[in-house]
């Protein structure tokens, strides 16, 4: 149970990171300082050039190092204290509701890029919480659509029977026959290639939707079907129960279970679907961050070999899916001890 | 015999399917190749329509995939507009290549994997299974594209593997050997991380269909007659254990032409993966669909394989 809790609460503590990610990051994620580019992790201080000890931590401002090529020296004449809850670029926290406040920051000119900046010298933290919320949105809500799409075709299959139940389930047959790159693949070459970003992002939860359905479909399908033979539904629907109250109220509450452990498969599965995709330049382009496109500039050995820091959406990536796997799994063991 | 027969007969059907599903999805695509054409200023529309004509793009879709269906069951691609060439003449090399990383990776992830989940599954519950579980299910939840970046890295940082491409510059003077040797070097990568990618859950796979196989009463008695474990395992468990085994091996080679798409793309190997997304970029419909048309037809041969042996070796299945 401790387990459990722990990984859901840093998982929740994750989401809500990065739902507020204009507030927590510090800088606009597109915002470019073209004289910084690839400078690397701000080191944050404690004491100064002089020796003196200072309990605020504090960075100095960085400058092109004119004797070295891609190399960076700190200018230690003046400290930059860092500043919790900090005035800077504006944000919509919500829709319709602006912001300017920052969970930290130091003053200009000097900048506070704990995870570096990229080749335009824009903050990569910054662009990873704001990359996470395209990333992880796009996980959730193809989830949400596949396991939508998923359950009205399971139920109608398995509810039904007959013809229609043999109809939708080879469909979902077909669509488990292709692998699910090409299909991605497919269905990505039928959508126009420049789109705005909103655009973008709704037709690849579509996309990634319309390729997962037919597995949660299927196993929900057969629920239904053994639920539907149960004693207390042929029972309920003896005392005159029409299909719509016997759906909600006995036979889709049995398909819970089976509906929580493929969300918790399909998210991860999608997020890095969505990795993948804006990796190879078929998803959400530039400048709007994502973690797939802030990956994709690691196509250039130059930037592979060189700049560790632009590895940080990886990792983002591992720890989510880690920890939704991990919590998937206990959940179900959970369940599985709790049925038997 | 019959159920053979029916078993073909619906593979076929799928494949069907499967056509008229692709054709479908990308003849709703709005565009197509030539509409890139109109946004130059000096291609004027007229030349647009008389390309299209050209290359029978006007004609009503039903007519199109028919036309494309029949040439395709004669082996013939269609006509991929972005390479000037037919598709059988890009398509085929590339998939060549697709195949010389995934068939020996897929040969060697099975060689370590039964061993392996069988030693595993001997210490159920010990330290090594413990160990080896929570590895493996960290390299299961491992990205391909992280694996395949961090390799690359590696190989660049030490130099020890070239990177990129199939044969060094100048590689076709080399003698015979010189050359499979140069072949070996540049595939090391490529098929270092595609084993890194499947071998994992396929050790978890034989690993727990062995761990389900000995406690199987037959498995009980004939260790309380006080048979070796060796003849245990390869005499009792292993049959027992090889059902589930075989339905994933047919869908190992179903992904043969899908597992390695994205680590080519990394690691710019020359196969279907790198291919697939210049047709797609392109809007090269034929190249696309006949890339698909294969991956699928693999997939559909490939559970079709795994089904007719199990019919083979499962006594309990011809009931």
């Amino acid at each position: 149970m401790r387990r459990e809790g722990l990984i859901a609460g840093g998982l929740a503590g994750l989401h809500l990171l990065v739902l507020l990610a204009g507030f927590a990051a510090p800088y606009d994620p597109v915002e470019q300082t073209r004289t910084l580019p690839f400078a690397p992790p701000s080191r944050l201080h404690l004491i100064d050039a002089d020796g003196a000890f200072h309990l605020r931590p504090f960075v100095y401002a960085l400058a092109p190092d004119p004797d070295n090529f891609d190399s960076y020296i700190e200018d230690t004449a003046q400290r930059f204290p860092v500043q919790m809850m900090v005035a800077g670029s504006t944000y919509s926290l919500l829709p319709g509701v602006e912001s300017r406040l920052h969970l930290f920051g130091v003053d200009a000119p000097a900048r506070i890029s704990l995870l570096g900046t990229d080749g335009f010298g824009r903050d990569v933290l910054s662009r990873l919480l704001h990359g996470g919320r395209i990333s992880i949105g796009a996980g959730l809500l193809a989830t949400l659509f596949a396991l939508l799409v998923g359950i009205g075709f399971g139920t109608i299959a398995g509810f039904f029977g007959g013809r229609v139940d043999t109809a939708v389930m080879r469909l979902a047959d077909l669509f488990m026959a292709v692998p699910w790159l090409y299909l991605l693949f497919a269905v990505r070459a039928a959508l126009p290639l420049h789109l705005d970003t909103r655009a973008t992002f709704l037709l690849l939860v579509a996309v990634l939707g319309i390729v997962g359905w037919a597995r949660p479909a299927r196993l929900i399908r057969g629920i239904v079907l053994s639920t539907r033979e149960r004693t207390y539904v042929t029972a309920a629907r003896g005392l005159g129960a029409q299909a719509p109250y016997l759906l909600r109220r006995h036979i889709l509450p049995q398909t819970l279970g089976v509906v929580l452990t493929q969300a918790g498969l399909l998210v991860p599965q999608y997020i890095l679907a969505e990795v993948t995709l804006s990796f190879l330049g078929l998803g959400v382009g530039e400048p709007t961050p994502s973690w797939g496109a802030m990956l994709g500039s690691l196509q250039q050995y130059s930037v592979l070999t060189s700049y560790w820091w632009m590895f940080t959406p990886a990792i983002a990536l591992v720890v989510v899916a880690l920890s939704y796997s991990a919590l998937t799994s206990m959940v179900h063991e959970r369940m599985r001890l709790a049925a038997s | 015999m019959t159920v053979i027969v029916r078993r073909i007969a619906s593979s076929l059907v799928m494949l069907f399917a499967v056509s008229a599903l692709s054709f479908a999805v990308l003849e709703l695509a709005p565009g197509d190749f030539f509409a890139e054409m109109q946004a130059d200023a000096r291609v004027g529309s007229q030349t647009v329509q008389g390309l299209r004509a050209q290359y029978g793009l006007t004609q009503s879709p039903v007519v199109r995939y028919w036309q494309w269906l029949r040439s395709f069951v004669q082996g013939d691609l269609g006509f991929s507009l972005a390479q000037r060439a037919p598709v059988s003449s890009v398509i085929w090399a590339r998939a060549g290549n697709t195949l010389l990383l995934t068939i020996p990776a897929m040969l060697v992830t099975w060689c370590l994997a039964v061993p392996l989940g069988v030693w595993i599954a001997r210490y159920r519950n010990r330290w090594i299974d413990r160990v080896s579980s929570g590895l493996t299910s960290t390299l299961v939840a491992m990205p391909d594209l992280l694996v395949a970046l961090l390799l690359l890295l590696l190989a660049l940082r030490t130099g020890l593997f070239p990177t990129g491409g199939m044969h060094s510059p100048g590689a076709d003077e080399l003698g015979l050997w010189a050359r499979l040797l140069d072949l070996g070097t540049h595939a090391f990568l490529p098929l270092l991380a595609l084993i890194a990618t499947t071998l994992p859950s396929v050790v978890r796979h034989v690993r727990a269909s062995v761990i389900e196989a000995a406690e199987a009463p037959a498995v009980q008695a004939a260790r309380g007659y006080g048979i070796a474990r060796s003849r245990i395992t390869s005499r009792y468990v292993l049959p027992l254990a090889a059902n589930p085994l075989v339905s994933l091996a047919g869908l190992s080679i179903a992904t043969l032409l899908s597992a390695s798409l994205l680590i080519e793309v990394v690691m710019s190997w020359p196969g279907l993966g790198p291919l697939l997304v210049e047709a797609l970029l392109a809007k090269d419909v034929h190249v696309v669909l006949s890339a698909s048309m294969l991956a699928s037809g693999l997939l559909v041969i490939g559970n079709l394989a795994a089904d007719l042996t199990l019919y083979a070796i499962d006594p309990r299945i011809r009931v």
